[in-house]
Order: C-alpha cells, then sequence, then structure tokens
C-alpha cells in the first residue's frame, strides 16, 4: 500500500463508501453516507443534533463500525486495522475527553505517553501548544476548573500532541464564548495549513460558512457536499433586508411569509430578511408591509430552508387561540433591580438590571457560564438572589413567587420533559402543576394536541419522540395554562431550522398578543429576533439595547456592516478594556 | 508504509510500559484527589469495621426469659434458682405458661422456659425429665441462642447436682468446648470476615464507579480513539484498585489486631495471599459491571446487588451455610466471599492451614479468570 498523499486533490483522507449505520429499530443513524475528506482542508459535517454528526465521527476514528458500507482512513479500512487508524488521527470527542481532576500539564503528560510522543520531543511541542493555545499560564490548573474555552482548547492541544494527519472534533463550537470560537478557528486555519485534515462538526449553520467543504447532514442523510458557497450560491440574489417596516414587524413578518413566493423570513433586528422563490422579488410599495428593499448576500441557512422546501408558514394557530393581554398602565411585567448572586467567592451575577414592557421580547446573551441561567432562575424564584429584587407581573418574587410562577410559563434548557411519561402524561401533569382541572384542562390539552398535531401519537413516551416533537412539547406545555410570560432558556439548541422557525412564528404571534418573553440564547442570529438583548459576560451585564443599536455602537470604517457576533466580540473587549483601565 | 508498520511494532514494547505506566500515574492522581475514593477505600471501611467491632455482637447476655415453675417442689425450685442465678437470663418467673404468651408475641420476653408438672417425680425416678422451651421462630438467631443457653443451663446444673452427689450420674454427658475462640466473642470472627465486605467494595463497587464515570464523562472515548490498547487500558485500571484493596485491607487488619485486640495467629504470607487472590474475581466483577453499564447509578447498584449483599448474605459472615436451603446453598459456591472468610478467620483465630487457603485460593483464582474473561470479551474498543 502506497501512503496516501497529502495534498489536496488527490488521493482522499477520508473515504465513506455507502456507510449505514443503525441504532435498534429506529430510523437508521446514517443512510448511505458516501464522500471524501481531504487533507488540508476543513472539511464540517453540519446538521441538526440527531443527524448524525458523530455517529460519522466514531465510525472514521474506527470506534464503531458501520452495519453496510465501508470507511478508509488514511489507506486502512476501519473494520480490519482501527489501530493503524488510532495512531495517525487526533480525535476530541464532543465533552472533550479531559480528566477534570488532572492539572492541564497532567493531562498533557498523559495523552503524550499515551500517543508515544518521544521524551525528546516533549519540552518544544508542549511549549509550541501551550502557546498556541494560551494556557501557559495555567499548566497546573485542573482541568475542571478551566472555562468552556480553555478547556476545548487544552481538548485540541492534547488531540495535537502527536501531530495528526487527520483531525476529528466534535461540535467544538458548543458552549464556548465567541472569542475563544474565534481563537479556535484560527488554530484551525493553521493546521491547515500544515497540510492536516480537519473535520469540524456543528449544529450553527453560521460555522459551515467558515469550512473549505461542507457535508450537510439530515436525519441521517447527506443532502449536500461541497464548498459552502456552492450551498449558498443557490439562494444568490433571492435574499433580501427589507426596512422601513410599517407597523409592527412580526405581524408584518407573519403576513409576508403567507405570501405567495417567500420562501423563508426572519427578523433581524428592525428589519426582516426574506428569502424568495426564484425571479421574484417582495411586495413593496405604499400599501405594502415594507419601504425598501435589498439585496444581501446569502446566508447557510437561508439555502438550507429553501433546500428543504422553506419554512413552515406564518399562521400561529397557537397565537390565534391565546386571550390577548392588554397594555397594562405603567409597570414593567418583567423587572430585574441589581440581582446579585454569589456562590461562596464566586459571583454568577452581579448586578444585573433591566425592565422588560408588555409584549416585548428580551434576550439575555451570553456563552455558558457568563451568568444567563442564574439571573433566569432568580427571575423565576427558583433561586434566591444574594442582593437585589426581581418582579414578574407585579410580584415581588422574593414574598410572593408562587403567584408569580403561576403567570409564568417556563421552557427549560434540554425540555424539561418527563421522558418514561408519555405526550398525555405529560400533559396531564403539567396541567396539575399549574393548577389546570375539569373542564378548562381538557379543553387546553385538546387545544394543544391539535394545533401541534399530537393527537396520533399522545401515548408514545417523551423520550422516543425525535428532539423536534421533543421541542413543541415542551413548548405546549409550558403554554399550557395560557401565561402572561414565557421564560425560554436556550430554547432552540440543536433543533433544525424548519422547527425553529416554527418555534418562532409561534412565540412572534404570542408576543403580539401582549405575553412577554424572556429567552436566554448563544446563537446570534436568534439574539436578532429580539426587541432587545443584554449582553451577559462573566456575571456581569456589559451592554443592553436593541440588537441594531449593539451592532451600530461598534461599526466602524473597517467593518462597516458588523454581524451580532462582531458586535458581541467588540463589546465584550471593550468591557474588559474598561476593567484593565 | 510497511516499513513504517514495522517500526511502529518494533516500538511496541516500549510503548506499551510507557502507556501503562501514564495509565497508571493518571488513575492514581485521581484516586487521590477523588474524595469518594478516599471514602470507600478507607473511611467506609472504617466505619463498617467499627460497627462490627463494637457495634454488632452476636453474644447473648441477660436476655429476658419467663420461666414457669408448673409444680413447686424442692428440686424445681433449685432448677429455678440456677436459671435465675445464669448470667445468660434475666428471668420473670410465674405458674402458668399462659400468663407469658402475650409477652413472648410481642417480644417482651426471648423464651419461656417450663418446668413441667411431675418434673420432680421423673426425675427421682432417675429418669432424664426434660424442660420445655418456647421461643419466637420468627427471630431463629435469638431463639437458637436461649434453646442452647437454655440447654445449657439445664446440663450445668445436673452436673452441679452431680458434684454435690445429689443425682446419679447420667449415662453420657456431654461437655461442650469452643476451640480457638473460648469466649466465643463474636467480634472475633466478624472482624476478620468483615475485612472480605472492605475489599468487596474497594475491588467491586469503587472499581465499577471509576469506569463507569469514564463512560459518562467521554474520557473512554477519547482514550480508545488512542493507540492504547483494550488491555493495557483494563489493566491501567486494575493495578492502581489492586493496591488500594490491600492498602484498605492492611488499614482494616491493623485495626483489627491493635484495637479490638482480635487474635492474629496466622502468617501475614497467608493473609496477603487470599486477599490477594479474592481482589481478582472483586475487580473482574467490577470491570465487567462497569463495561456492561457504561453509568454510574447502574453500576453501584449492580455492585452492591451483585457483589455486597452476596458477600454478607451468602458467605457465612453472618448467616451459616449449612442452615440455609439447598439451591441457595448452590448460589453460595459461586461467591467468592465464601472461600475468603472461612480462611480469613483462620488466619487470625487459628493460624496457617495452607491445605485449606490453596483450595480457597485455587477457587478465588479460577472466578477471578472467569470475570476477567467477560469483562476484556465486553471491552473491546469499540462504543455502542
Amino acid at each position: 500500500m502506497s501512503a496516501p498523499a497529502t495534498e489536496p486533490g488527490t488521493a482522499p483522507f477520508v473515504r465513506l463508501t455507502a456507510v449505514t449505520k443503525r441504532f435498534g429499530s429506529a430510523p437508521p443513524a446514517l443512510d448511505a453516507v458516501a464522500g471524501e475528506i481531504f487533507g488540508g482542508r476543513v472539511t464540517g459535517l453540519v446538521g441538526p443534533d440527531g443527524a448524525g454528526k458523530t455517529t460519522l465521527m466514531r465510525l472514521m476514528t474506527g470506534l464503531m463500525l458501520p452495519d453496510t458500507g465501508t470507511i478508509e482512513v488514511l489507506g486502512y479500512d476501519t473494520g480490519r486495522d482501527p489501530a493503524s487508524i488510532q495512531a495517525a488521527i487526533g480525535y476530541m470527542p464532543q465533552r472533550f475527553g479531559l480528566y477534570e481532576d488532572l492539572s492541564v500539564q497532567e493531562n498533557l503528560d498523559l495523552y503524550a505517553d499515551l500517543r508515544g510522543l518521544p521524551k525528546t520531543e516533549r519540552s518544544r511541542t508542549f511549549g509550541e501548544l501551550l502557546e498556541f493555545t494560551d494556557l501557559a499560564r495555567f499548566t497546573t490548573r485542573l482541568a475542571g476548573k478551566l472555562s468552556g474555552g480553555m478547556k476545548q482548547k487544552l481538548g485540541l492541544a492534547c488531540a495535537l500532541l502527536r501531530k495528526p494527519r487527520l483531525l476529528l472534533l466534535d461540535e467544538p463550537g458548543v458552549g464556548v464564548d465567541p472569542i475563544s470560537r474565534r481563537d479556535l478557528w484560527k488554530m484551525v486555519g493553521n493546521l491547515r495549513a500544515e497540510g492536516i485534515g480537519v473535520v469540524w462538526s456543528t449544529a450553527y449553520l453560521e460555522e459551515a460558512e467558515a469550512c473549505d467543504h461542507v457535508f450537510l447532514l439530515d436525519k441521517g442523510r447527506l443532502m449536500f457536499s461541497g464548498p459552502p458557497a456552492e450551498m449558498t450560491g443557490r439562494v444568490e440574489h433571492r435574499v433580501f433586508r427589507l426596512s422601513g417596516i410599517r407597523g409592527r414587524r412580526r405581524e408584518a413578518l407573519a403576513r409576508l411569509l403567507e405570501e405567495e413566493g417567500v420562501v423563508d423570513g426572519v427578523i433581524q433586528g428592525e428589519a426582516i430578511r426574506l428569502v424568495m422563490k426564484p425571479g421574484l422579488s417582495p411586495p413593496l410599495g405604499d400599501t405594502a408591509d415594507a419601504a425598501d428593499a435589498a439585496v444581501t448576500p446569502p446566508r447557510f441557512e437561508d439555502a438550507f430552508v429553501d433546500m428543504l422546501g422553506g419554512g413552515p408558514g406564518g399562521r400561529s394557530r397557537l397565537a390565534e387561540t391565546q386571550r390577548e393581554f392588554a397594555e397594562g398602565a405603567g409597570r414593567p411585567v418583567i423587572e430585574a433591580r441589581g440581582l446579585t448572586k454569589r456562590f461562596g467567592d464566586f459571583t454568577a451575577a452581579d448586578n444585573i438590571t433591566f425592565d422588560i414592557p408588555r409584549g416585548e421580547i428580551f434576550g439575555l446573551l451570553g456563552p455558558n457560564g457568563a451568568g444567563k441561567s442564574t439571573t433566569f432562575k432568580m427571575l423565576c424564584g427558583l433561586l434566591k438572589p444574594t442582593a437585589g429584587e426581581g418582579r414578574v407581573a407585579g410580584f415581588d418574587l422574593r414574598r410572593n413567587a408562587p403567584e408569580a410562577r403561576n403567570r409564568l410559563g417556563y421552557m427549560a434548557q434540554k425540555f424539561s420533559l418527563y421522558g418514561d411519561l408519555s405526550v398525555i402524561q405529560n400533559f396531564n401533569f403539567f396541567a396539575g402543576v399549574y393548577g389546570l382541572s375539569g373542564a378548562r384542562k381538557r379543553e387546553r390539552i385538546g387545544l394543544m394536541s391539535e394545533i401541534f398535531d399530537f393527537r396520533t401519537i399522545l401515548d408514545m413516551s417523551a423520550k422516543d419522540l425525535p428532539l423536534g416533537l421533543k421541542q413543541r412539547l415542551a413548548l405546549a406545555c409550558a403554554v399550557l395554562h395560557e401565561p402572561e410570560v414565557l421564560f425560554l432558556d436556550e430554547p432552540t439548541s440543536g433543533v433544525d431550522p424548519i422547527t425553529r422557525r416554527e418555534f418562532w412564528t409561534h412565540i412572534n404571534g404570542l408576543v403580539e398578543k401582549g405575553v412577554t418573553v424572556l429567552v436566554t440564547t448563544h446563537f446570534m442570529d436568534e439574539a436578532e429576533y429580539c426587541d432587545r438583548i443584554s449582553l451577559i459576560y462573566r456575571g456581569r451585564s456589559i451592554a443592553l439595547g436593541s440588537p441594531d443599536d449593539m451592532k451600530a455602537r461598534v461599526a466602524s470604517k473597517d467593518l462597516p456592516d458588523p454581524t451580532m457576533e462582531d458586535a458581541f466580540i467588540a463589546l465584550i473587549q471593550g468591557s474588559e478594556l474598561k476593567e484593565a483601565a | 508504509m510497511k516499513a513504517e508498520r514495522k517500526m511502529a511494532k518494533a516500538y511496541e514494547p516500549a510503548g506499551r510500559a510507557r502507556r501503562f505506566a501514564a495509565l497508571v500515574r493518571k488513575e492514581s492522581y485521581q484516586v487521590i484527589r477523588d474524595p469518594s475514593s478516599i471514602l470507600i477505600a478507607f473511611v467506609l471501611p472504617l466505619v463498617l469495621l467499627f460497627l462490627f467491632g463494637y457495634g454488632v455482637s452476636l453474644d447473648t447476655t441477660r436476655t429476658r426469659v419467663a420461666l414457669v415453675v408448673e409444680e413447686a417442689t424442692p428440686l424445681t425450685r433449685d432448677l429455678a434458682a440456677s436459671f435465675e442465678a445464669s448470667r445468660y437470663f434475666s428471668v420473670v418467673t410465674g405458674r402458668d405458661r399462659r400468663e407469658f404468651e402475650d409477652d413472648l408475641v410481642l417480644g417482651r420476653v426471648r423464651g419461656i422456659l417450663v418446668i413441667p408438672a411431675g418434673f420432680a417425680a421423673e426425675h427421682a425416678a432417675g429418669r432424664h425429665p426434660s424442660v420445655q422451651v418456647i421461643v419466637d421462630g420468627s427471630d431463629p438467631n435469638t431463639a437458637n441462642f436461649v434453646q442452647n443457653y437454655a440447654q445449657g443451663a439445664v446440663a450445668n446444673w445436673e452436673r452441679q447436682r452431680l458434684s454435690e452427689g445429689r443425682t446419679p450420674p447420667p449415662a453420657i454427658a456431654a461437655e461442650q468446648r469452643f476451640w480457638f475462640n473460648p469466649q466465643l466473642t463474636s467480634r472475633n470472627f466478624l472482624v476478620p470476615g468483615s475485612i472480605a465486605i472492605v475489599m468487596t467494595l474497594v475491588g467491586t463497587l469503587l472499581t465499577s464507579l471509576v469506569v463507569a464515570r469514564e463512560w459518562e464523562r467521554g474520557t473512554m472515548e477519547a482514550m480508545m480513539a488512542t493507540p492504547v490498547s483494550a488491555a493495557e487500558l483494563l489493566a491501567g485500571k486494575l493495578l492502581p484498585y489492586f493496591v488500594l484493596g490491600l492498602a484498605s485491607m492492611t488499614l482494616c487488619v491493623l485495626v483489627a489486631v491493635f484495637l479490638f485486640d482480635v487474635p492474629f495467629r496466622g502468617s501475614v504470607a497467608a493473609l496477603y495471599a487470599l486477599s490477594a487472590t479474592f481482589l481478582m474475581p472483586a475487580l473482574g466483577q467490577g470491570l465487567l459491571i462497569s463495561a456492561a453499564t457504561k453509568n454510574q447509578f447502574l453500576a453501584s447498584q449492580l455492585a452492591l446487588i451483585s457483589a455486597f449483599l452476596p458477600a454478607f448474605l451468602l458467605s457465612g459472615f453472618l448467616f451459616e451455610i449449612n442452615s440455609m436451603p439447598t439451591v441457595i446453598q448452590w448460589v453460595t459456591y459461586a461467591v467468592p466471599a465464601r472461600y475468603l472468610i472461612p480462611s480469613l478467620q483462620t488466619v487470625f483465630l487459628a493460624g496457617d492451614i495452607w491445605p485449606m487457603f490453596a483450595r480457597s485460593i485455587a477457587v478465588m483464582f479460577l472466578i477471578g479468570c472467569m470475570f476477567f474473561a467477560l469483562a476484556a470479551r465486553s471491552t473491546r474498543k469499540r462504543i455502542g
């Protein structure tokens, strides 16, 4: 066997031939996936949770075997010679594979020994990697005490110890602040330049655009394979940014989504982003919803939604059946006044203050561990603030937490359903929790099952539902008692873009009926669906305002049209400078 | 490529040793830094030992019994007095057993001793009249003791009368004598037995927990994607916990001998040979459980049910194997602690009896090999 070439365009590093993998009787996790991965490139495995990304990664490491089809990695078959593959690749699994009770240096030593890095090369390699990852100051710190971003860099360093020819990174961007994520991309860029083949899996569609080649997976099927520009090229000149919206933009969006020719649409700050069918342009003019429409560069997500046949439309039956909450006089619906929470000497949330008037979507944006969930829990009365006060629907959370909680619907991260209960049992349980009974309970549960299409699957266990349906069920349970306030904790992380559209259509509709929404997210795109956001970083709110505000604040000559992520990074860097000064 | 592979092979032994050393070092750091390891390996054993050393005693002292003397004669009064004088009983007396039936059912007395009418006449006729002992069979341990001690007390009384020349000698007089543990202090056989339980805790429970934790935290996956072989991974786990198990055993032995004054009549060599062999099935079972469950909660439940409880209940530690139903007796042959506990008790209380130890060691070794084979089979370098 000749050595596989390292040049792109010659022999591939990975060759997938009709790879199928099933787990139990479920639909296949991977269905006849074929393709080639080359060195000197970043190949993205892109798709929502449950698309088959992790399974494909594990198949490539030889830790799992396909049911049918073959996988050849660096010239070796994964079934016959996994040891040779494992000696030549670097693999960072989802949780980085670090030992939390070992220090940074001890983790490096361990992996250096396991990968057989010669003693003579160690000090040089460690030095390089520690500099590369900027971890040199933390070598004695336990891995468990590192931030998400630092853990990820250490995981990467461990995978890079013996310069691999192929580097497999499973969702390295999850739970990491945007600055670290940007650093990581830079590092990966350097590796690519050395001819290393990098495979990067992600559920963030915007990360696809940074890859050289994309494998787009959905429910185990390979939807697209090619450079991301080829994908976005399909909707080139079909994406418009509508500005000068007349009236309320969420109502306008709902109307537009029902129009012939509109494939997809989302709120983007004060504007609306529309994807049109080929050759059509958005309705404009005096009677139309928007004054201006400008062609805007397409994103990967636009093309994915287009490929999937467009979004779910703008009508929300949930919102149509929702009673209206009248404009309250004066008082905001949610108030946070100097909310502070300390755990020992660690301040998880520091003096968080904001007001949310009725019918507004307010976002808490920030990386994992920044203090979003802590703030959230204080406002639901689940966590007692060390200082400050919170009010929801006029009730002080310290004195009247139960009354406040009765008026709010809470959808927790990862959809807090009882997996072993069936759909109907979950409904009954949440109805009981929210004090619904008799005719009203039957009516609400009936309505929810109808709106969300649960009638045929009422007896299925919640844990067996596909992710999209779980998310729907979680929303249905949270709004069962028609709350006037909705708390959504990372409501759409990992779900496919169609489910995400559908979810926001409902939320937009509810907001139009006067429901007030507090949402946490680390999706920069999602932040643009909010009226106002608070940027939370290291426990503090470092900026508060509308998404357009934030972007305008950091716009400069070099960066005239910053993205939300650009704004986030610039604002964090600004606050760090201020702190240092 | 071929040349490269050959070179890799040539480096193999050195690489293997280094990988193994790295795994052992990693595991040792984790043991030292993880409070739960210390808890299971050192604190829990001590708690257990103190419990058996001080708290649990199978000796009966001053058990409350009812004494019914149906016919008052000088002879029966004399026997009654001898019961009252016994240091094993605290006696309430009456004339009719029906007075005490409720007390027995409610547990206010542990037994009713009846000196029946006609006892004196029988005795005078030179026969050996019997004393009736009524006990609560739902508490077999206590029932047994009451019965045995009552018989002992009667025998004592007869002996005493004999020595005083008041009764003709019985045809055969049985005299009990306990060897090796003459005071019959239960602590002396409970403490060595509990050392087997302690090693089960460290070997099976702790090992299954730490391996399952690696699966849960995703570190196992990362390990497997390196050139480490499955055998190295297993061995790297085994050695540290083998040493930890022996360390924990040593601590227990020291406490037993110096704090509880349990005699130690055998050799240290025998103690370590037995313990080391016992750790094989214990560790093997731990590895097998964690490989099969990959989940800390399930692993701990399985370890408790399949290793800890059998070591407690089916090993002859607390309950006589001979008095178990036959089917259960068969099951006990698969419990490694069944072989260790009598041998350990022998090492402590009697001394080295190598033929017995050799048999125990051979059986534990066999069970250990079986567990290892199963564990190795289920810990291939594959996920799912």
